[in-house]
């Protein structure tokens, strides 16, 4: 015990000399700066333009009201990316077991394609195809209502004030009415999608292998359909082996969506470190982007175990 | 006879509120063979586990050859030197071959020259009868072959007490006897050894003393003779008709 | 493949046939494209004039830029340096990478090896003449980046993983604390973190590059994943291992070294070389702080006045590399896997 004992004296001897070294420096520069600590900045005006936004801002609101903003711009991306990289991963995990082979073999090639090559690159990609392929808001390409343009894409949108379909239509310059996705958001919607599916759908794929041979043999016996199977027998128990890797892939996905920085879509780090460069108030930014994903890795987690306890008691 | 070499003094001992040994007093002569039975769960395996503290006493002392085994690190360690171990799944490492898993601790641990080492691994592995794996790994051998190595390995620490961890229990039938033979010619150095073991048939014949342990405290301590012939404790009475049919 | 097993593979029932013609002429469309695009209307020779008149691929930038994209600015007369580092490199990999050849002497040859080829690449003793760093680019700077990072990032977190299993709890909630507090923020922030954050934390007058800063933050990043995955391998080692280490009387630092780590840490090496593809693929990040690596170079080449525009060229090109480079690694990862499994029978 006392060896113990001491050698816990000499780190935390350690830890705490070397913060000292760095919160005196800290304190330094920052008095030299001229900087004052501490959330007050938040008030001030931030003065700069949010490119999109899910509520009411301009430039004259509040730093605060900014990133709240990038929050929930976050929020839109993450929450619509999972929900969408979850059903195509799925998707493909189970083609990835097909007997054809022709389509067996082009899951394949999607995956390691998409695994074996970073999501930035995947994203500048995206991004700058759709800016070269779609045409001008002139010459928008429409389809079932819809606009596809360099813009963005223009949807029809369901009203709440007036308590109607609202559609875009092309005015002048610009999309008026519906609801209009722009292109940013798009290609990072997009570019999250396709490249965490890929890993979704190994996940998938090796949760289906992990069911036993007996499981798959049993539910024939019993005359269900392949699908019908896989619906209600295989499904089910290969969920408990994915659960914890899809819980790491979900916060990938968020945690990847701060990538957005990189084309210009305003999400919560970039909004962040917007403030970061204008007001120079590192520490208590930095400390805000913790907190913002240190509370959403908690909150998945939380849920996922949730969910996991819940469909294993069912199971037991 | 000769002077103690182990000495337990009220040793007790709790995993969470279960109360695993209760008030424990025994003390063993150098060179005694002593044979610890009882039925699973009886404590047995855990005091021998608290003789080199794979497992920690919570009250009592424990003195190894005059050494209290406390929490001093020092004490832990020069115990160890001193104390083999044998166990029921042998815990060979599996990346090292039987030589290298010989000559592990004697290089380590007592600093003896790696030649020498090898030397004397391979001196005992003549005495286990399998010379001829030393270059081969724990994975390419047999349960009982690797039980004898397992011995060997413990032998190269040329240490004062051997302790035996059911060392027969995880072996199939066949291979019992192999393990059993090395043991019994092992009785005739002058080690210590403390053997926990259904094999009844062994503490008949090798050993000094034969002690019945039961709910964690130690029910009955007799010579061979009198421990088999005329048991006096109702639960060893059981105990014996069950094992020994 | 016969006739009968086609049939039965694509065309057995309704809803296989539907898909399996879709996709057939889907593939056949695309491959047709493709080669529209690539071959037929490609510009082999050419100017960007040229290119931008074609409907196909303009293999020209590639050429022009080929050089820029691989080794950023790094001198024309010097380039011998840095191609000589590389096959010194690949060489010694493609003999170390046999698990048959490991061993500790084989190692040390390996760090000479590094050593060697960082003097190649930055020269200034030696007569060799200075390189500095602020030339060093496109995936020579990324394959420094992560090799460094790798070389650095995984002892440290082989400790962080032994430091979260101690028996110490100060050291072990420190150790817990760091880990979780890695991997719960993104990446980029980190990476913002350690742009603005470490020089406040130094003392005045002590400077730290760009480069140097950007890969403190992705060894922290990546030790902190690699702890977690050695953390794995610990936990798969038998209670059984310690207990025999301990009974033949070894010390902590014997135990570990000798009997623990070996076998943990050969357990964990698939998830090992995977969590090092994705540090690989992560380097592309620093793009976004503008340093010069490969993400940069190919995004600063669609930037040049003469070719402006043909950033899905650059993009292609870089993919490419990654691609392969990631390909391989996974290769590895997997033909190592099947081998450690004979090997462990």
């Amino acid at each position: 015990m006392k060896q113990k004992n001491i050698i816990q004296i000499i780190i935390l001897f350690f830890v705490i000399a070397a913060l000292g070294f760095v919160i005196y420096n800290t304190q330094q520069k920052i008095a030299a700066q001229n900087i004052s600590s501490g959330f007050d900045f938040l008030q001030d005006e931030a003065s700069f333009e949010i490119s999109e936004s899910l509520i009411e801002y301009s430039s004259f609101d509040t730093y605060k009201k900014a990133l709240t903003v990038g929050l929930l711009n976050t929020l839109k991306v993450s929450i619509l990316g999972n929900i969408l990289a979850l059903l195509l991963g799925i998707l493909i995990g189970i083609s990835l077991l097909s007997q054809n082979i022709l389509l067996k073999k082009l899951c394949q090639s999607y995956v390691e394609i998409m695994r074996n090559t970073p999501l930035l690159l995947q994203l500048f990609f995206w991004y700058a195809i759709m800016n070269s392929l779609l045409p001008a808001p002139q010459e928008a390409i429409s389809f079932a209502g819809t606009f596809f343009s360099n813009r963005g894409i223009s949807i029809p949108w369901f009203e709440f004030s007036s308590f109607s379909w609202s559609y875009p239509k092309f005015k002048s310059f610009n999309f008026e009415g519906g609801y209009t996705l722009s292109l940013e958001f798009v290609a990072l919607l997009f570019g999250l999608v396709v490249y965490t599916s890929a890993f979704i759908a190994e996940i998938v794929r090796a949760g289906l292998l992990s069911v036993q041979k007996g499981q798959w043999e049993a539910s024939k016996t019993l005359g269900l359909s392949a699908w019908q199977s896989i619906r209600f027998v295989i499904f089910p128990q290969a969920l408990r082996v994915a659960i914890p890797p899809l819980t790491s892939q979900i916060l990938n996905l968020t945690k990847n969506s701060s990538l957005a920085v990189a084309i210009a879509f305003p999400d919560f780090v970039s909004v962040a470190n917007t403030t970061m460069n204008q007001t120079g108030q590192a520490l208590e930014v930095i400390l805000l982007i913790l907190l913002v994903y240190l509370t959403f890795s908690l909150l998945t987690a939380a849920f996922m175990n949730w969910y996991n306890k819940k469909i294993s008691l069912v199971e037991r | 006879m000769s002077k103690e070499i182990i000495n337990l003094t009220n040793v007790n001992k709790w995993y969470g509120d279960f109360h695993v040994l209760k008030d424990v007093n025994l003390t063993v002569n150098e060179g005694e063979i002593l044979v610890v039975c009882g039925p699973s769960g009886s404590g047995k395996s855990t005091m021998i586990r608290c003789l080199n503290r794979l497992e920690e006493h919570q009250k009592g002392k424990i003195f190894i050859s005059g050494t209290e085994l406390n929490s001093e690190a020092k004490n832990i360690n020069h115990i160890r030197k001193d104390v083999g171990m044998v166990f029921q799944h042998f815990n060979l490492f599996p990346h090292l071959t039987v030589l290298d898993n010989l000559t592990l601790g004697p290089i380590w641990v007592k600093k003896v020259p790696k030649k020498e080492a090898e030397k004397r691994a391979l001196f005992y592995l003549d005495r286990v009868k399998i010379k001829e794996h030393a270059y081969k790994y724990p994975g390419q051998i047999s349960g009982g072959q690797k039980q004898r190595v397992a011995i060997a390995r413990s032998l190269c620490m040329q240490p004062k007490i051997l302790l035996f961890d059911e060392p027969t229990s995880a072996l199939d039938p066949e291979m019992v006897k192999e393990v059993l033979d090395i043991m019994i010619e092992l009785t005739k150095e002058k080690i210590t050894m403390i053997v926990v073991t259904h094999e009844m048939g062994f503490a008949k014949e090798v050993s000094d003393r034969v002690i019945f342990m039961a709910d964690g405290k130690i029910l009955e301590t007799a010579k061979p003779e009198e421990f088999f012939n005329n048991p006096k404790h109702k639960q060893l009475q059981t105990f014996l008709s069950q094992v020994l049919t | 493949m016969n006739l009968k097993n086609i049939k039965n593979n694509l065309f057995k029932d309704y809803l296989n046939s539907t898909i399996s013609t879709m996709l057939i002429i889907g593939l056949f469309y695309t491959a047709y494209y493709l080669f529209l695009y690539f071959i037929v209307n490609g510009i082999w020779n050419g100017d960007a004039d040229t290119c931008r008149a074609s409907q196909g691929f303009c293999w020209s930038f590639i050429r022009a830029k080929f050089q820029y994209i691989l080794v950023g600015l790094y001198p024309d007369d010097k380039l011998w340096r840095p191609i000589s580092a590389f096959i010194l490199f690949i060489g010694f990999i493609s003999y170390i990478k046999h698990p048959k050849n490991w061993s500790s002497k084989n190692f040390s040859y390996f760090v000479i090896t590094l050593l060697l080829c960082a003097f190649l690449i930055r020269g200034g003793f030696f007569g060799l003449s200075l390189v500095d760093s602020e030339q060093w680019g496109g995936l020579l700077l990324t394959i420094i980046v992560a090799v460094c990072g790798v070389i650095v990032a995984y002892p440290l977190g082989v400790l962080l993983a032994l430091a979260r299993r101690s028996s110490l709890p100060l050291l072990k909630y420190l150790s817990i604390l760091y880990i979780e507090f890695i991997r719960g923020i993104p990446l980029i922030s980190l990476l913002f973190m350690s742009a603005v954050l470490l020089p406040l934390f130094l003392p005045e007058g002590v400077e730290i590059g760009k480069l140097f800063r950007a890969q403190v933050a992705m060894i922290m990043f990546f030790s902190a994943y690699m702890a977690e995955i050695v953390r794995g391998g610990l936990q798969s080692i038998s209670n059984g291992q310690y207990e025999g280490a301990e009974s033949l009387g070894l010390n902590y630092y014997q135990k570990m070294r000798k009997v623990i780590l070996p076998q943990a840490l050969k357990v964990v090496i698939p998830p090992t070389v995977n969590t090092i593809i994705g540090f690989f693929k992560d380097t592309s990040l620093l793009v976004i702080i503008a340093l010069f690596d490969l993400m940069y170079t190919a995004k600063a080449s669609v930037t040049d006045p003469k070719w402006v525009g043909f950033s899905l060229e650059s993009y292609l090109f870089i993919a490419v590399i990654y691609f392969i480079l990631c390909l391989m690694m996974g290769n590895y990862a997997k033909y190592l896997e099947k081998y450690l499994k004979k090997e462990n029978l």
